[in-house]
């Protein structure tokens, strides 16, 4: 197979390698930062270029509920936590090289694994490309809602019961208790 | 000429061993909860990938993203609830700090 | 028939009834209410057994000139094998000649002592719980007797252990009663496991455990031992039928006192006397007899080696106890020796036996039988006797004693002169006719077990009637002065006259039904001539022994001490009994437990604790060698779970 480097300068993948280098860049950068607030802001970018991939693939819906949850909520979440946190903001954390090292050669084993296995086995090629049309909004309501084949209205149930819990939680849970009043 | 499905899953794979990375490297708690994010992310983009090249008129996939997507916000929700809670016990975050469990 | 099967459980089940009454609620009741429940409950057993004895030998028990075997009933307790019917545990009633004689004497003996134990044990601590044993003990010695087969003899065998043990250990405050307890378990308990290893072979080869399979006899075999076990090698090298049978007349000889497990015995006297009447004298102790007589058969024809040796170590037993009690002091040591002795001569009789007519010395199967009958009746009376005096005098030894024919103690010196006359064989009394039967079946078989016997015979003459002269006459004895002796009351006094009743009129078959024939161990009736010269010869011999012994005692004098400093050496180690105890603590302390022990336990401290203490040590070490992982650091255990799936995905990954 002869390998066209031009074949492959078209938008879509000139923008996916764009997101890509966003996403692995800014993720890399989240956990090797010192500076949790600044880890904090990498991390928001990566969801971002995530984001931006869901919408290559034309997942608008998706793209849209990665942004305002994830982007919106999680990273304004983490934001607050560290600033309820005293000093954290400015205080810069020291890991022991022996540690990262020992992180960064697990990862860079299962990374190999992971990748030896992916260019093996051979997976399925893909019957189309990244570009199908874009799935209509009618759809995903139904299948949500749905109770038929393929239809997840029990588990949207149950994971509004989860939330529910979940508020429940974090409120009992961040609640000063009497006797520390 | 499109990428092959294995450019997206190098991707993935990626992201998924840097949130690794970071949760075994990382200090403290909120560093170690960004790391799960990530971790999850990676899965996330892996369920879409595989959504969109294999069976595109399916929602599975991208179904499932969305269910990931809301257990991972209400699971940081109630994991930033803990540190807090913590931080107040413990004036502290670091997770060496914590091993009241240990014994 | 009927009657007598409908009735038999009530032999079983009412001393068993009265065990557990008396056991569990005896404490809640008056102690005369006690022993009045206990002796009623008694009585109706001993109404019930003389009903099933005479209804047995003058009614449906026999067939032509042969009695038969009955079997009353027979109830399934333990299988062992679902495919060998004859393994299994029966409790059941096996009627036949020595069975139905055994009821008699145990019913009668038991009798008597619950009435006698009323006046003797009158006012003691514990009064309740001495009916309860004495009833335990009834049940099992009625159950051993009447055993369908040899386990169920074996189980109340053991139950009559425990029930002597607890007896002997009646006053359990005293630590030489609790000492002498444990002898007679340990060393019962020691010849019981030889019982046992026995029955375990024997079961073994003939996949049953039932008598009446197992005594089976045609033609000159014992037959299904013969089939299974004849030219069988227990280890390779030990005949397997000798070996068995040996084992099992082991497990008798220690319930019978046999040398060397006599020493258990003597020591027994710590128990109350009435208890030691029953037990010790007259039930308990004739087990051993009896087993043999139950398997007699089978010892006849497959194990005659064994036989002719039970015999020897019988005649050995009998010489070595009667010399012994010669000069014991303490008189129920002497009536403890004089036991053994007697209990030997049965052994002796059975050792020379035949087992038809047709075989010489044929009587000694019968004769050992009506030995153990009579024995029973005069020997519970002398003890009885000796209680009564001990009652009077409050003292065991002799010493203390004297002169008290003199004393009003009228009944208790006429039976107990009567039951001397009979154990010593002057006719007409009961124990001449039994001993000279056993000498006429010695005679037949082998000379040199007459002349022992015989010998044994003019000791025991002797020896009783020192002991009753010592008691009743010698010299007035000067702590009566403090404390007159009396006669004993009316409870004591009226069953040493109804067993000397027993021990003078028990030939006349009229007066005296329960055992009507001289009957061989087939069974068979059997007509024997009165040897006149054997029976002048034994009460010639008897005679000389009581002249001796009024001699020496009939009143104060210094012959006996006199003679007893000539043979200074043969009269010190006989009043040590031969030093056969102190023999027993050397082997037990310096050999078994100084040697083989002190070397096992050593072993066990430093290779066996020593193997546990380094698995234990490996563990602990390896343990804290490894605790760190479990660190509770949320991110090494991250770190391992990665490291895990990343190797588990190599391996899964190679693999296809």
């Amino acid at each position: 197979m002869d390998f066209d480097f031009i074949d492959y300068l078209t938008g879509q993948n000139i923008m996916f390698v764009v997101l890509s280098a966003i996403v692995l860049g800014c993720g890399l950068m989240s956990v090797l930062s010192t500076k949790i607030l600044r880890a904090a802001t990498y991390l928001f970018f990566t969801l971002f270029g995530i984001a931006g991939l869901y919408l290559l693939m034309n997942y608008e819906f998706l793209a849209a509920v990665q942004l305002s949850v994830y982007a919106g909520a999680v990273v304004v979440l983490l934001i607050f936590a560290i600033f309820l946190v005293k000093n954290l903001g400015h205080e810069t954390e020291k890991v022991s090289c022996s540690k990262k090292g020992i992180a960064a050669l697990a990862s860079v084993l299962g990374i190999v694994m992971t990748l030896v296995i992916v260019f093996n086995e051979g997976i399925v090629p893909a019957v189309v490309g990244p570009t199908a049309p874009q799935v209509d909004m009618q759809l995903i309501g139904d299948t949500l809602l749905g109770s038929g084949k393929h239809q997840y209205l029990l588990i949207f149930e149950a994971s509004s019961v989860l939330l529910l819990a979940c508020i429940i939680g974090a409120i009992v849970v961040a609640t000063k208790s009497k006797e520390e009043k | 000429m499109n990428l092959p499905i294995e450019a997206y899953l190098v991707v993935s794979t990626l992201l998924f061993f840097i949130g690794v990375f970071g949760f075994i490297a990382r200090k403290n708690l909120i560093g170690i909860l960004m790391s799960v994010e990530l971790i999850l992310n990676a899965v996330n983009i892996n369920f879409v990938v595989f959504n969109r090249f294999l069976y595109p008129n399916e929602l599975e996939g991208m179904i499932y993203s969305l269910f990931v997507i809301v257990v991972a916000a209400a699971e940081s929700a109630v994991a930033i609830a803990i540190i807090i809670n913590v931080y107040r016990k413990l004036k502290n975050i670091s997770v060496e700090s914590i091993e009241s469990l240990r014994n | 028939m009927d009657t007598v099967k409908l009735l038999a459980p009530i032999v079983l089940a009412l001393p068993f009834l009265m065990f557990f009454v008396l056991g569990l609620l005896g404490n809640k009741m008056k102690p005369n209410v006690a022993g009045i429940l206990g002796t009623c409950g008694l009585s109706i057993v001993a109404i019930v057994s003389y009903f099933i004895a005479i209804s047995y030998f003058w009614g449906f028990g026999r067939v032509g000139e042969e009695y038969s075997q009955e079997i009353l009933f027979n109830l399934d307790w333990l299988k062992m094998s679902e495919t060998l019917p004859g393994l299994t545990i029966k409790i059941g009633f096996l009627l036949d000649p020595i069975s139905a004689m055994m009821l008699v004497v145990i019913s009668t003996v038991s009798l008597m002592v619950h009435i006698y134990s009323m006046g003797y044990m009158h006012g003691e601590e514990g009064f309740q719980r001495y009916y309860a044993v004495l009833s335990l003990f009834t049940f099992a010695m009625m159950g051993l007797v009447i055993a369908t087969n040899i386990f169920q003899m074996y189980i109340f065998w053991e139950l009559v252990g425990v029930s002597s043990f607890l007896l002997i250990s009646f006053y359990f405050i005293k630590p030489s009663a609790v000492a002498a307890a444990k002898k007679a378990f340990i060393v019962t308990r020691f010849a019981d496991m030889f019982f046992l290893i026995g029955i375990l072979i024997l079961s073994y080869y003939t996949e049953t455990f039932q008598f009446l399979d197992l005594t089976a006899v045609s033609g000159d075999h014992a037959t299904l031992v013969h089939d299974r076990m004849c030219g069988e090698e227990f280890f390779g090298f030990l005949p397997a039928i000798s070996t068995a049978m040996f084992l099992i007349f082991l497990g008798g000889a220690g319930k019978s006192a046999m040398f060397p497990f006599h020493i258990w015995l003597p020591d027994a006297m710590e128990g109350p006397t009435p208890a030691s009447a029953l037990i010790h004298a007259a039930t308990m102790v004739v087990a051993g007899v009896f087993l043999v007589a139950r398997m007699f058969p089978v010892y006849f024809f497959e194990a005659a080696d064994v036989l002719t040796l039970i015999g020897y170590i019988g005649a050995f037993t009998s010489l070595f106890a009667a010399v012994i009690a010669c000069v014991q002091t303490d008189i129920k040591r002497v009536l403890a020796f004089s036991t053994i002795s007697q209990i030997a001569y049965m052994f002796v009789a059975l050792g020379v036996s035949g087992y038809t007519s047709e075989h010489e010395a044929c009587l000694g199967y019968t004769s050992s039988m009506w030995h153990l009958f009579t024995h029973a009746m005069f020997k519970a009376c002398l003890f009885m006797g000796a209680g009564c005096i001990i009652h009077a005098v409050h003292s065991n030894e002799m010493s203390a004693m004297g002169n008290l024919a003199k004393k009003h103690m009228t009944i208790t010196h006429i039976t107990f002169l009567v039951s001397c006359l009979a154990i010593a064989g002057i006719p007409p009394f009961s124990g001449f006719f039994s001993k000279d039967e056993i000498l006429v079946a010695a005679a037949n078989k082998d000379t040199v077990l007459y002349v022992c016997q015989a010998f044994v015979a003019g000791l025991t003459a002797f020896y009783m009637f020192r002991l009753y002269f010592r008691i009743f006459w010698w010299n007035e004895n000067e702590s009566y002065k403090h404390h007159a002796p009396h006669e004993a009351p009316k409870n004591m006094t009226v069953p040493l006259i109804v067993l000397s009743i027993f021990t003078c009129f028990m030939w006349i078959e009229k007066f005296f039904p329960f055992f009507p024939d001289k009957i061989t161990a087939d069974r068979k009736t059997l007509d024997l001539e009165f040897d006149s010269v054997i029976a002048g010869a034994s009460v010639l011999v008897a005679l000389v022994g009581i002249g001796l012994a009024y001699w020496l005692y009939k009143e104060k004098n210094d012959k006996p001490d006199a003679i007893a400093s000539k043979v200074k050496c043969l009269y010190i180690s006989a009043s040590h009994r031969f030093y056969i105890d102190e023999i027993y603590l050397f082997v037990t302390r310096n050999i078994i437990f100084g040697g083989i022990c002190k070397a096992i336990a050593w072993f066990d401290r430093h290779v066996i604790d020593g193997f546990m203490d380094m698995l234990g040590w490996t563990a602990r070490e390896s343990a804290s060698g490894i605790r760190d992982v479990q660190s509770g650091n949320l991110q090494k255990y991250a770190l391992g779970y990665i490291l895990g799936v990343i190797i588990i995905a190599f391996f899964v990954f190679c693999s296809l």
